[in-house]
C-alpha cells in the first residue's frame, strides 16, 4: 500500500511521543541547572595539584621538576621553580612551583600531565561549571586556585585516590626502611605510578 | 604475498628501462618499499596495477615526505707521514647529499587482498626541479591526495587534471609542510606567559587589558 | 577562489535536458549550511535545479594537525588523534596506536585488544546511529529521527565517558595497551546497553526504511560503480555498498576480529539507499561483534610494560597501520629517524578520500540530491580538513 511506510513510521513517532511523558528511558531531558546528571567517577575535566594536610603550601606535592611542563602537547602550563627548599612527603626538602600556571582556555584535558607526573602531584578535576567573562587571564588558573586538598581529590576520585595514596604510603614506608638501614638520608624512590587507573 | 624482489624482477622486465631499488625499513613494521625512477614511475605503477598476479588495484594512501640536505661524515683512514713515519690517521670526510621531495604510495590488492606494496617517488630536488609524474590518471585516489601534496609540499605533479591548492587558500605563497617552513610572524595574544611569547606578543600588540568591558555592560544594570 | 568560480563558467554544460538553453547558475553550496556537516563548501554549475558541476572547497578547518604532530612526542599526538573524526575519537586512537605499535614493534594484551575491540564498536554503533539521523535530517526529516539517533547515541557516549572520562574527546588508547581498565559494572552496563539496542533499532528501521519519501529521495540517488569506488580509493561503507568485499576487520585481522563471527553486509546498487541499509546492517554485525566480545573478555593486564611512558623513541623506519573505521579505512604512516618526535606523520582519512567522487555521483541530480549524497558519504570535517 502506497503510504504504509509512513503510517509504520507515524506509529513509531507517536509510541515515542506519548512514551516521553510516561516511561522513563524515553524521558531523557534535565532541566539543568536544576537537576543534574550524576558525573562518571572517571570524569575529567581540567588539572588541579594535590596537597596534604590543611596546608595548601607546606603539603603541595609538587617539586617543580617541570616534567608535565614539558610534555603538555598544547604547552598550557607555566612552572617556575621557587628558589628555597621544603620538606615533602617523606621528609626530604624539595623544590616547589613559585609559579604554577594553566592556562585552561587552551588546555584540553588529557591528562597526560597526570600520567607523566612521577609525584601524583596533579590530578583531574570534575568541575566543569568555569565560564568567565573574560577569556584570557581570567581562565589562566594559578597556583593559589589550582592548589586542592587530597580529602577533594579521595572526594572525586574515591577509587583512585585510595590506590594513590597507598602508593605513596609504601613509597613512604620504604623510604623510612631504607633510612633506618643506611644511616645517611637516601634520595626516596619516587612512587612509580605512571599509568594511573 | 609476492616479495618485493620478485616484484622488481617482474617490474623490470616488463619495463624496459626501469630503474627500482628496494628500500629497506628498519622498524619491525618490515615494510620494504620500492624506489621507482621518475621518468617510468607511470608505466611501471600501471603495470604493477595491471599485471595479473599482482592486480594493485587500490591506491590507499598518498603522502609526501621532505628529506632535506644532509651532511654525512664517514671516517676513512688515510695513511700520512707523521714525523716521518707513515701512520694511519683516522679523517672525517664531510659529504653533503642534496635533499629531496618524496611522494610515498600505498599500494593493495583488493582484487587479491594483498598488500601494500609501497612506491617511492624522488624529485631531484628541493628547489626547481620539483615535478614528479602524477599517478592520478591511473588512480583517482590519488587526485585529492597529490593535490594535498603540492599544497603543503610544493611537488608538481606533471599530468594532474586539476593541481591546485587545497587545504591552504589560493592565494598562500609557502609550503607549510616542508622542514625548512618558517611561520609566519604573527599570532594572538595568548596569556600564557611563556618568555619568547610573551616577547613576541608585545612586539605586534600592546599587552591586552585585564578586562574587554563585557563586564561592564551588564555592571551597570 | 575566484579562480574556480571562473573555471566554472568556462565548463561546457554536459548534456542538456532542460529546453531552456541558457548560461549555467553558479551556486556556492556553504560553508555556513546545515547539510554540509561542518564548514565544508561546494562550488556548483546549476541548469535550472539540475547540478553539471561541483567543485569541493576544503580547508575551512585546517589546522595543520600533522606539522603540529611532528612536532609533539608520540604521546602528545594521542589526544590531537580525537579531534580528527571527532565522532570516532576510539577508532582514531587505535589506528593510531596500532600504528605507533607497528613501528616499535610493541605487543598488546589480551584483555586490552579486546576492550579495544568492544570499544570500537561501540564508536561504530554511535558513528552510524548518528550518520542516520543526520542523513535523514538532511532529507527534511527536521529533528524528530536526529533526536532518537542522538538518544542512543548518548547512552554509548555515557558508556565512553564513565570508563575514560570524556564523552568525545576519549584519548584512551596507549602504545601498548589502554589506559583505565573497565571494571565489572561498567562491563555490566555496557552489555545492558548493547542488549537494548536492537530494539531501538528495529523501530528505527520501522520508521525510516519502508517510507516511500526516504525510498523515492535515495533509491538510484548518487550510484556509483564498484570499479570507480575501488579506483578513487573508497572504503568503508561506501565501497562496500556497491558490492565490494573490502573490509579490513577480515582481511587484516587486526585486534582479534578473526576470533568473531561476523558478516559484512553488501550492498548492489551503490546508491544512497544502499548506503543507508549498509549503516543499519552493520550495526546489527557490530552488535554480534559486541556480545561475543562481552562473552571472551578474558583476565589480565591492560599495559604492556615494558612501554615507557616518558621519553618514548621507536627505532628508525616507517610503518603504515591501518584499521576498519565507521567511515572507512584510516591509517596513520608514521616515519621515525630515532627521535622523541616522528620525522613525518600522515593520516590517511577516509572521509577526505570519499569526496574524491562526490562530484562523480553528484552530475546530473538536483541540488537537493547532493545534500542527500553528502550525508550518505558521511563526513566529519575535523577530519577532512585536518
Ligand atoms: S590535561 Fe593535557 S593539555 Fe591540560 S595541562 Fe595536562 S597535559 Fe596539558
Ligand atoms: S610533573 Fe608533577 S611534580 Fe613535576 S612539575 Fe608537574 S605536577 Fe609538579
Amino acid at each position: 500500500m502506497l503510504g504504509g511506510g509512513i503510517l509504520k513510521g507515524m506509529a513509531v513517532t507517536a509510541r515515542n511521543f506519548v512514551g516521553s511523558y510516561f516511561i522513563q528511558e524515553r524521558m531523557t531531558t534535565i532541566q539543568y541547572p536544576e537537576e543534574r546528571a550524576p558525573l562518571p567517577e572517571n570524569y575529567r575535566n581540567f588539572p588541579f595539584l594535590v596537597f596534604d594536610g590543611d596546608d595548601a603550601h607546606a603539603g603541595l606535592r609538587c617539586v617543580a621538576c617541570q616534567i608535565c611542563e614539558k610534555e603538555c602537547p598544547p604547552q598550557c602550563i607555566y612552572i617556575v621553580k621557587s628558589k628555597d627548599k621544603k620538606p615533602d612527603f617523606v621528609g626530604k626538602p624539595q623544590l616547589y612551583p613559585a609559579t604554577f600556571d594553566i592556562d585552561i582556555s587552551v588546555c584540553m584535558s588529557c591528562q597526560i600531565c597526570v600520567e607523566v607526573c612521577p609525584f601524583d602531584a596533579i590530578k583531574m578535576d570534575k568541575v566543569f561549571e568555569l565560564s568567565r567573562r573574560e577569556r584570557f587571564d581570567a581562565l589562566l588558573m594559578q597556583k593559589a586556585e589550582l592548589a586542592k586538598s587530597n580529602e577533594y581529590y579521595h572526594q572525586i576520585h574515591p577509587t583512585e585516590a585510595t590506590d594513590v595514596d597507598a602508593g605513596l604510603a609504601a613509597a613512604a614506608a620504604a623510604a623510612a626502611a631504607k633510612k633506618k638501614a643506611v644511616a645517611s638520608p637516601a634520595p626516596p624512590t619516587p612512587p612509580s605510578n605512571p599509568n594511573p587507573a | 604475498m609476492v616479495s618485493p624482489e620478485q616484484i622488481k624482477a617482474r617490474a623490470e622486465t616488463a619495463v624496459p628501462g626501469a630503474k627500482i631499488e628496494i628500500i629497506a625499513n628498519g622498524s619491525p613494521a618490515n615494510q620494504p618499499s620500492l624506489l621507482i625512477d621518475r621518468e617510468h614511475a607511470r608505466t611501471v605503477v600501471q603495470f604493477l596495477r595491471d599485471d595479473p598476479a599482482l592486480q594493485l588495484d587500490f591506491c590507499s594512501n598518498v603522502t609526501g615526505v621532505d628529506w632535506l640536505d644532509r651532511t654525512a661524515t664517514t671516517k676513512v683512514k688515510v695513511k700520512t707521514l707523521v714525523d716521518g713515519e707513515e701512520k694511519e690517521i683516522e679523517q672525517a670526510q664531510v659529504e653533503t647529499l642534496p635533499g629531496y621531495l618524496e611522494a610515498v604510495y600505498h599500494l593493495y590488492s583488493m582484487a587479491l587482498k594483498h598488500g601494500p606494496v609501497i612506491v617511492r617517488i624522488r624529485t631531484a630536488d628541493r628547489a626547481n626541479a620539483v615535478h614528479l609524474p602524477s599517478l592520478t590518471p591511473l588512480y583517482r585516489s590519488a587526485e585529492f591526495q597529490e593535490r594535498e601534496i603540492y599544497d603543503l609540499y610544493g611537488i608538481r605533479f606533471d599530468g594532474h587534471p586539476d593541481l591546485r591548492r587545497i587545504l591552504m587558500w589560493d592565494e598562500f605563497v609557502d609550503h607549510p609542510m616542508r622542514k625548512d617552513y618558517v611561520p609566519p610572524d604573527d599570532f594572538e595574544y595568548e596569556p600564557t606567559p611563556h618568555d619568547e611569547v610573551l616577547a613576541r606578543a608585545k612586539e605586534h600588540y600592546t599587552v591586552r587589558p585585564s578586562s574587554d568591558g563585557a563586564e561592564t555592560l551588564t555592571a551597570q544594570a | 577562489m575566484t579562480a574556480t568560480l571562473h573555471e566554472l563558467h568556462e565548463a561546457p554544460p554536459r548534456a542538456m535536458t532542460s529546453r531552456l538553453e541558457g548560461e549555467l547558475l553558479e551556486v556556492s553550496l556553504g560553508p555556513q549550511h546545515p547539510s554540509t556537516h561542518g564548514v565544508f563548501r561546494m562550488n556548483v554549475a546549476l541548469d535550472g535545479e539540475i547540478v553539471r558541476k561541483l567543485k569541493p572547497v576544503f580547508g575551512y578547518l585546517h589546522r595543520n594537525h600533522e606539522q603540529i604532530a611532528e612536532s609533539t612526542s608520540y604521546l602528545g599526538s594521542m589526544p590531537y588523534t580525537d579531534r580528527l573524526d571527532y565522532f570516532c575519537s576510539m577508532t582514531n586512537n587505535w589506528a593510531y596506536a596500532l600504528s605507533v605499535e607497528k613501528l616499535a614493534g610493541i605487543e598488546v594484551p589480551e584483555r586490552a585488544e579486546y576492550l579495544r575491540v568492544i570499544l570500537a564498536e561501540l564508536t561504530r554503533l554511535q558513528n552510524h546511529v548518528s550518520l542516520l539521523g543526520f542523513l535523514l535530517s538532511d532529507m527534511g526529516a527536521w529533528g524528530t529521527p536526529l533526536m532518537y539517533a542522538f538518544r542512543e547515541r548518548e547512552k554509548i557516549l555515557g558508556l565512553l565517558e564513565s570508563l575514560s572520562g570524556s564523552r568525545m574527546m576519549c584519548d584512551y588508547m596507549r602504545f601498548g595497551g589502554c589506559r583505565v581498565d573497565a571494571g565489572d559494572d561498567w562491563i555490566s552496563h555496557a552489555k545492558k546497553v548493547v542488549a537494548d539496542f536492537p530494539r531501538f533499532l528495529g523501530e528505527f528501521e520501522k520508521l525510516i526504511l519502508e517510507n516511500e519519501i526516504v525510498i523515492n529521495r535515495t533509491q538510484e540517488v548518487g550510484k556509483l560503480s564498484a570499479e570507480l569506488a575501488i579506483n578513487a580509493g573508497l572504503t568503508g561503507p561506501i565501497l562496500r555498498a556497491s558490492g565490494v568485499n573490502y573490509d579490513l576487520r577480515k582481511i587484516d585481522g587486526y585486534g582479534f576480529y578473526p576470533r568473531f563471527k561476523f558478516r559484512v553486509p553488501l550492498g548492489d546498487h551503490g546508491d544512497c539507499y544502499d548506503r543507508l541499509m549498509m549503516r543499519a546492517l552493520e550495526m546489527r554485525e557490530s552488535l554480534n561483534i559486541l556480545k561475543q566480545a562481552f562473552d571472551q573478555l578474558p583476565g589480565g593486564p591492560i599495559m604492556n610494560p615494558k612501554v615507557k611512558i616518558r621519553a618514548f623513541k621507536p627505532p628508525a623506519g616507517e610503518a603504515y597501520g591501518r584499521i576498519e573505521g565507521p567511515k572507512g579505512e584510516l591509517g596513520f604512516y608514521l616515519i621515525s629517524d630515532g627521535a622523541a618526535t616522528p620525522y613525518r606523520y600522515r593520516v590517511r582519512p577516509p572521509s577526505f578520500i570519499n569526496l574524491t567522487v562526490l562530484e562523480d555521483m553528484c552530475l546530473g541530480h538536483t541540488v537537493a540530491d547532493v545534500m542527500v549524497i553528502l550525508g550518505s558519504i558521511d563526513i566529519v570535517m575535523g577530519e577532512v580538513d585536518r
